[in-house]
């Protein structure tokens, strides 16, 4: 029914089986929409949060979700600025994927805020100091260099691309793409980097407050350099994921591999810079502030496992399996350790968010826990389904993995020369 | 010369009686919520208990009345707010939230170390017939922004007013005081500017037993707490869970 839409030379399932595969997560949508509309018509009592923990499931997923979308900057970066071309293979879908993260995490905030209608007073008040005025301008910015990238995506479309101005269009913005990567590397370095100095810049905070240069503290660095690190691994895992659903090879495992090699290089590089971070913060600034930093870790669940699950479990190993070109050769490594790197960040990203608000600051104040409500998860669920249902239809019609031809045929030749060897 | 109004609170007199929260909800029109609770309330001044961790009878209690401490220096939640609805008054040293410019980010509230902060999470609402007891000074906050104690900026901007119409330049000291220290039946929060040497606040804050909350992170507070007993001033510290010395709220 749809086919005239799907590119020539790839093979996609009947449009039947292809509704069958949205249609559960078109209802999580609808359900995750609706969980929103509570919180939006309601207000934000429908949820969990309260005055001591004013941050909750969103914020943690949020920052998850943008550090690894970082893979669609990273990888315009390596490919449009560093020229390393084998990443051509995955260029679209890492940007349909930063897409897709970005704007859901958007949505997420303006549901997050008490008074979303008030979102543009940033822009008009904004207040120069505070870090959250840097991630509201570079995350705008930045989704609209995503469309942008998107856009021509979208036109190389079998059935767009019959319209000559769409062609002449889609033909123009290509030639910007190289400043468009430059520019969307230089926003989000700083959009990942204030994510992070939103917590380090936390005086009253003491498990988050850290030095830094200038006004930076080095929590702002860190995020950049964990989220550059993962956002390959997320793209790795996410190809490794649609070439088992679709049952199909989509991009050549050197492609895989080169960017499993620069996640293990930054990856290592982070976990070195973060151990030193720590240790500074455990010697010096923490106890400059009157907290001495073993008091975070007596908070049960809180102990000192969740330092070490960061640094080692989740930074250290699967850094050391991605820079071993041997165990980066085979898939199952490959991807279990892409997995790893990604955990990881999550975990970091939870930890700055949650225990640093979890962690009593006053003597006479309480440990306090939070559980998400329904209403909470329910929205999330909705960024989760709202992304597959992009993802998918984007690789439905549109060409996302350029190799996806080539490797067939070449699957194709060699299941044949298979079958005349077998005969003879 | 500009003002820096501050409190010193004596621990040693407060009884926990509570008058100050009722006061003070009621000077700056706080609503009670039906669906709040000890986390979700909104209470711009509270009072902790806090004991000494012994058992009877070596057990001993003190009440803590807790409010904006009016950081002076590099104010936290002034500082993270991304469209500057919270501002530091040069000329008095209070710190103010402008809740028709909050966006709701509770982003202040992460940053507060003193957990002084409020979300309004409903619709303000009062039973009916009690709109009427609301002040007229001071405009009721909408769902979805952030408040905290200002030290009753209805009240300043009346003695503002007042001190115009009497044809003087400033506020004479004592003509402005907030709802909580006018409560206050065992007179135990005194109120003034701390730049002014004559002020009782001035003078209470280089008496001995005077203390700040957390005073190593720099960030200045204007509320100065005052005990003889030495446990009671281990409250200005960081938490130390585990130890016998641990407070309880």
């Amino acid at each position: 029914m749809d086919k005239d839409f799907i590119a020539r030379g790839v093979k996609r399932c009947s449009t039947g089986r292809f509704l069958l595969w949205i249609a559960p997560w078109a209802a999580l949508l609808a359900f995750g929409l609706y969980s929103a509309g509570l919180c939006l018509v309601k207000g934000l009592n429908q949820t969990n949060m309260d005055n001591r923990f004013p941050f909750g499931l969103w914020i943690f997923l949020d920052l998850t979700v943008i550090a690894l979308g970082a893979g669609a900057f990273f990888t315009g970066f390596l490919l449009y600025i560093l020229k390393l071309d084998e990443l051509k293979a995955v260029i679209s879908s890492a940007v349909v994927i930063g897409l897709v993260c970005y704007s859901g995490a958007i949505a997420v905030l303006l549901v997050d805020v008490g008074q979303p209608l008030r979102a543009w007073f940033t822009f008009w008040y904004p207040n120069v100091h505070s870090m959250l005025t840097e991630v509201t301008f570079c995350l705008s910015c930045y989704l609209t260099v995503l469309a942008i990238e998107y856009l021509p995506i979208v036109l190389k479309n079998r059935k767009l691309r019959q319209v000559p101005s769409f062609l002449v269009f889609e033909f123009e913005l290509h030639k910007l793409i190289y400043v468009l990567a430059g520019v969307g590397t230089f926003l989000s370095f700083f959009h990942q980097g204030s994510l992070g100095g939103l917590y380090g810049v936390l005086r009253g905070r003491p498990f988050a407050f850290r030095e830094g240069l200038a006004v930076w503290p080095s929590t702002f660095f860190l995020f950049i350099l964990s989220a550059a690190a993962v956002g390959p691994s997320f793209i790795v895992l996410t190809t490794h994921l649609v070439e088992k659903l679709s049952r199909r090879r989509l991009v050549r495992q050197q492609a895989l591999e080169l960017l499993g090699r620069i996640s293990g290089l930054l990856l290592a590089v982070y976990v070195l810079a973060k151990t030193i971070d720590t240790l500074v913060w455990i010697n010096r600034t923490s106890p400059e502030s009157g907290f001495p930093a073993a008091q975070y870790y007596s908070w049960k669940p809180f102990g000192t496992w969740i330092l070490f699950a960061e640094i080692v479990l989740f930074g250290l190993a699967p850094a050391l399996v991605l820079l071993a070109p041997r165990l980066r050769a085979r898939r199952a490594w490959l991807v279990s350790a892409a997995g790893l790197a990604c955990f990881g960040v999550a975990l970091n990203r939870f930890v700055m968010t949650v225990q640093t608000l979890a962690v009593p600051t006053l003597s006479f104040d309480q440990f306090v826990s939070y559980f998400p409500s329904w209403q909470e998860i329910g929205t999330f669920l909705a960024v989760v389904a709202y992304g597959v249902l992009v993802y998918s239809l984007s690789f439905r019609y549109l060409q996302l993995f350029p190799e996806e031809r080539e490797l067939k045929m070449a699957q194709a030749a060699e299941e044949s020369s298979a079958e005349l060897v077998g005969r003879y | 010369m500009n003002k820096r109004y501050g409190m010193s609170i004596d621990i040693d007199k407060c009884t926990g009686c509570g008058a100050c929260m009722v006061a003070c909800a009621v000077e700056n029109n706080v609503p009670a919520l039906p669906g709040a609770n000890d986390r979700r309330g909104i209470t711009w001044m509270r009072v902790y208990r806090v004991d000494n961790g012994e058992e009877y009878p070596d057990r001993r209690s003190a009440f803590v009345p807790m409010l904006c401490q009016q950081c002076g220096v590099e104010t936290p939640c002034a500082h993270v707010c991304p469209q500057q609805a919270v501002d530091v008054d040069p000329a008095t040293g209070i710190v103010g939230q402008m809740p028709e410019r909050c966006l709701g980010c509770r982003y202040c509230m992460a940053a507060c170390p003193y957990h002084a902060r409020y979300f309004n999470w409903w619709d303000p609402q009062w039973p009916a017939g009690m709109e009427k007891t609301l002040n007229p000074d001071v405009a009721p906050r909408m769902r979805g922004v952030v408040e905290k104690c200002n030290f009753c900026h209805g009240r300043y901007h009346r003695a503002k007013e007042r001190a115009a119409a009497a044809g003087e330049k400033d506020i004479r000291p004592g003509e402005y005081i907030p709802a909580c220290v006018e409560a206050c039946p065992a007179g135990a929060i005194r109120f003034g500017d701390l730049n002014d040497p004559s002020s009782e606040v001035a003078a209470a804050r280089h008496e001995a037993g005077s203390f700040r909350l957390l005073e190593k992170l720099g960030t200045d507070p204007k509320i100065y707490y005052h005990s003889t007993r030495d446990w009671v001033r281990q409250i200005a510290f960081a938490p130390k869970p585990g130890g016998k010395e641990n407070l309880h709220g």
